[in-house]
């Protein structure tokens, strides 16, 4: 019965999306709920109100003076002391109280003693380099913020991580929220959070957490999730209490996932350093914001890169300490200890180890270099690439949006609603139903469908990636040490260091959107890809050899469907990660609602405008994800359990 | 136990020695350096800056003088628009030191809010409109009448104009009248926006190096110009009032005369930093000259306004008198 079922859907699916394109050619054009971008309805002026009665209430309202302040002051103090360690001069000193040298011998120790000694060179040669790039004080106050941000969102996902890994009831709960907090575009709640917080390290540590805990929480609980059954079962008949079982059984067997959990955390932390200094972040954003108002290309993929070598040494010391074993060997551990003690003590007192010497310097000459490329790039390859862009816009995202746009509402909502009823069940349609319903009130369901035709185009490509690249890593460890910095630099270098030249390459178009989104949320599909691939044991797929399976029976046949559940996750992240660029999409042509938002941080009157955009892409987010979800045939059969 | 001795000596003797080599050189804070003492008359000053050259260029030359002859601290803070003048509320930004316009912020902050006052003209002038490469102009004179508009209308066609010839808008920060004008004017064009200044100079340049057609938003000052020099096309005449009804404009964008805003609070206190700001005023070519030595000589702006402050004492001269 229920196979049946199953393989009647796919024909469903074609009949609606025919039947669509059938009524599009005689009723396309009518009730397509357009609004120009100059226009606003009663609910973007209400919310206009409402910014503005904030604004004037702040000082007189008890809860702002006794909690909200009390919060940043608190994370204000954390920022502040972290720069004075390692960043800004302090305690009445010319300089920080680590010196270059100090911090160097420091961090190296540390990776050293939680993870191994390659990761302990690396960290060594990473902050030489920041140095040497001429960025030491820049990447420290960035640093700074950025372990603020990452430990608050540690100390607080973790616990909800594994409260939601253990209760199906906080899953749902939650789920929906920490879309919200990852789709909801930073550019909305920037300016209310300064008049909340007001302006300094405060606001930008919490606008980085809001985007940065997600993945804590989403990963640990899959980690926890993901613990089969069985071993749980196992535990519990052995006598051991609840308690036990996730200490000694769930957490341990779930770390590999927390630890990549960690690892985005780290990274999409680092990816908000642009946009938090907008708000005078202090660090490196600051760098690339400054560089980009002369279009000095080179002088941002310094900055940018600086940030890229963050994150690396922070992805791998932290992916190391996630494997480690228990060091023994204390007397090398006191001695070694004893050189970073003296190298600190250096830095403390003397001036060449505790300001990084100019006399070494090699950000000028990465600067040239990266304005070189970028020029020839422009000049000489954009005829080329500007074809491709009018055979793909033409032949594909033209087209689609048009069938998405021009058809009248209520044909898309039928549509919508009845794809996630074949694909979901009546729980997707219901969430759908609501969903277009929201949208609609909105009163941006134009803008809507645009962004949803190049969200759609965009999602797909990162899944083609993300299949493709994940599995080649997942099979493949060489693979994996080559393509993992470059997917780590697709996530944290700041998205217009490469902007400026994709901009020359294809144009102020949605095509440029596209492209910048795919380079930010591949790296993230692929990378899960490639864990959950990596996850299956190791026997069974000897298992698979041994029966004689090809290598391309063992991907389709084994590997894949038995990775289902990282699909699924690499999905939703991948979509998620698209949906965060619907805004910087909107800075390179996009329009639509990326341009909303920028409009509404940009022009007052147009605030409530920006804010409902940024529901409707949260809204764009949670549809997509429901059906795409309620699809995946093992998660329906949990449904049902 | 034994093995650990033998790796643990060497390092033991590496950091003795590292100790040992490293007992040369200067120490922190052994020169001292000088502080401010004269910073007492002036106290702290917190000036907003906003992200784009020609108000870096305003900012910075406030700055220096702030600090060399009225011996203030200045504390300068990157802000987006809206955000500095949220701080004027909160206390934590006493000036914005280039304003274009921003009616509805000066409606909320200085009529309703009374957290603000204008504090007079920057002495620059803004102008907006639309603007073609200058290659575009050698070929087609007549381009810079809105009159001919149409005639050129196909060859401003891109993948996102929809069939019709493309006006690429920019900035959202920036008042545009752009889709009310293309309607009333009848122009066969589509707005498109690129939504950044950044994407509006890269689509400029490339469409000068490569010679190929693009009508675009721009607006002066602007430190671009000086690298390329735009072609303004002449829309039908600003009158006043004639932008009264936005659905209806037909009519160029006004002259914008750019200003000054500080906090109530600084501006009741007086004090030098505030007259400073007050009397701060210069042309369009001294803020283009700043503005070129950030953004093409690529000079810190402290230093570039000190360049151009040791070049016209005059000038400092009159905003320190009054």
């Amino acid at each position: 019965m229920t196979a049946r079922v199953r393989s009647s859907r796919p024909l469903l699916v074609a009949v609606i999306l025919l039947a669509w394109v059938v009524l599009w050619i005689p009723v396309h054009g009518r009730h397509t709920l357009d609004l120009s971008p100059a226009d606003l309805t009663a609910l973007h002026r209400w919310l206009n109100d409402v910014n503005d009665s904030v604004g004037a209430n702040r000082d007189s309202s008890p809860v702002f003076r006794y909690f909200v302040n009390e919060i940043r002051a608190g994370i204000d103090a954390l920022v502040r002391f972290l720069q004075g360690l390692i960043a800004q001069p302090s305690y009445g000193r010319p300089v920080p109280v680590f010196g270059w040298l100090g911090v160097v011998a420091v961090v190296t120790y540390v990776s050293w003693v939680f993870g191994n000694w390659r990761v302990a060179l690396l960290a060594a040669g990473g902050f030489v380099f920041l140095g040497l790039q001429g960025l030491w004080q820049e990447s420290m106050d960035t640093l700074a913020l950025t372990l603020a941000a990452v430990a608050i969102s540690l100390l607080i996902g973790i616990p909800l991580g594994v409260w939601a890994g253990l209760s199906d009831r906080f899953h749902r709960l939650v789920t929906p929220v920490l879309d919200f907090m990852q789709t909801m575009p930073t550019f909305v709640y920037l300016a209310p959070l300064t008049l909340l917080f007001l302006i300094g390290p405060a606001s930008a540590t919490i606008a980085t957490l809001i985007y940065a805990m997600p993945p804590a929480i989403r990963l640990t609980a899959h980690g926890i999730r993901s613990v089969p059954r069985t071993v749980i079962e196992a535990s519990e008949s052995l006598g051991a209490t609840r308690w036990q079982t996730l200490t000694r059984v769930q957490l341990p067997l779930s770390r590999r996932t927390i630890v990549l959990g960690v690892n985005q955390t780290i990274m999409a932390a680092l990816s908000m350093v642009t946009i938090a200094a907008l708000i005078d972040a202090p660090g490196l954003g600051k760098t690339v914001v400054k560089a980009l108002q002369t279009l000095d290309v080179g002088t941002a993929f310094n900055a940018g890169l600086a940030i890229v070598v963050l994150a690396v040494v922070l992805d791998r010391v932290t992916t190391a300490a996630g494997d480690r074993t228990a060091r023994t060997n204390r007397p090398l551990m006191a001695g070694l200890a004893l050189v970073a003690v003296a190298c600190w003590y250096l830095s403390y007192t003397y001036l060449w180890a505790a300001e990084f010497p100019d006399r070494f310097r090699v950000g000028g000459a990465l600067s040239r270099g990266a304005g070189a490329v970028t020029a020839w790039a422009q000049d000489d390859l954009s005829t080329a690439t500007g074809a491709i862009k009018d055979l793909l816009t033409y032949g594909l995202l033209n087209p689609f949006q048009a069938l998405l746009v021009e058809s009248p509402w209520w044909l898309v909502a039928a549509v919508a609603v009845a794809l996630a009823a074949v694909l979901g069940g009546i729980r997707a349609a219901v969430t759908t139903a609501a969903c277009v319903a929201l949208l609609i009130g909105t009163g941006l369901w134009q803008d809507a469908m645009t962004t949803l035709a190049m969200t759609i185009v965009a999602t797909i490509l990162v899944m083609a990636l993300g299949v493709l690249v994940g599995v080649w890593m997942g099979r493949n460890r060489h693979a994996d040490r080559i393509i993992r910095p470059v997917l780590d630099a697709g996530q944290t270098m700041p998205a217009f260091v490469y902007l400026v030249p994709f901009l020359a390459l294809f144009a102020a178009t949605r095509f440029t959107a596209i492209v910048a989104a795919v380079v930010f949320a591949a790296p993230v599909a692929i990378k899960i890809v490639a864990d959950g691939i990596r996850a299956i044991p190791a026997t069974t797929v000897e298992a698979a050899t041994a029966a004689g399976s090809s290598t391309w029976q063992l991907i389709t046949k084994v590997q894949l469907p038995m990775a289902r559940p990282s699909l699924t996750l690499a999905a939703n992240q991948g979509l998620i990660y698209v949906l965060s660029m619907v805004v910087v999409g909107g800075l390179v042509g996009a329009g639509a609602l990326g341009y909303d938002v920028v409009a509404g941080i940009s022009q007052g009157q147009l605030y409530g405008k920006g804010l409902a955009a940024g529901a409707a892409i949260v809204l764009l987010g949670v549809m997509l994800d429901r059906i795409a979800r309620a699809s995946n045939p093992s998660n329906l059969a949990k449904g049902h359990r | 136990m034994n093995s650990t001795t033998r790796t643990s000596t060497p390092v033991l003797i590496m950091a003795l020695a590292l100790t040992l080599a490293a007992c040369g050189g200067e120490k922190v804070g052994g020169t001292g350096t000088p502080g401010a003492s004269a910073a007492a008359a002036c106290g702290t000053f917190n000036l907003a800056v906003n992200p784009w050259v020609g108000y870096e260029a305003d900012a910075a030359v406030i700055a220096y003088v702030a600090e060399k002859n009225l011996g203030c601290t200045v504390t300068k803070k990157d802000l987006k628009e809206e955000v500095a003048w949220q701080g004027f509320g909160t206390g934590e930004v006493d000036a914005i030191v280039e304003n274009w316009g921003h009616d509805d912020l000066k409606k909320k902050y200085i009529d309703e809010q009374k957290t603000a006052v204008a504090a007079g003209s920057t002495g620059n002038k803004g102008i907006i409109g639309w603007y073609v490469p200058p290659w575009m102009a050698t070929q087609f004179p007549d381009i810079t009448d809105w009159k001919n508009l149409n005639k050129y209308a196909a060859q401003f066609k891109t993948s996102e104009s929809g069939g019709k010839g493309q006006l690429l808008d920019g900035d959202p920060s920036f008042v545009t009248n752009d889709e009310a004008l293309v309607k009333n004017l009848k122009l066969d064009y589509k707005v498109v926006y690129a939504g950044s200044e950044t994407a509006l100079i890269t689509a400029f340049r490339q469409a000068e190096a490569k010679k190929t057609p693009l009508l675009g938003y721009f607006y002066e000052p602007q430190w671009f110009l000086s690298e390329l020099k735009l072609v303004k096309v002449n829309l039908p005449a600003y009158t006043a009032g004639c932008d009264a009804d936005a659905a209806k404009i037909a009519c160029d964008y006004p002259e914008y005369d750019l200003d000054k805003i500080v906090s109530k609070r600084f501006a009741d206190a007086d004090g030098p930093a505030y007259r400073l700001v007050k009397a701060f005023t210069w042309a369009n070519d001294d803020q283009n000259e700043v503005a070129k030595y950030i953004s093409e000589d690529k000079m810190k702006p402290a230093d570039a306004a000190k360049k151009w402050v040791e070049a016209n004492p005059d000038k400092v001269k009159a905003w320190l008198a009054r």
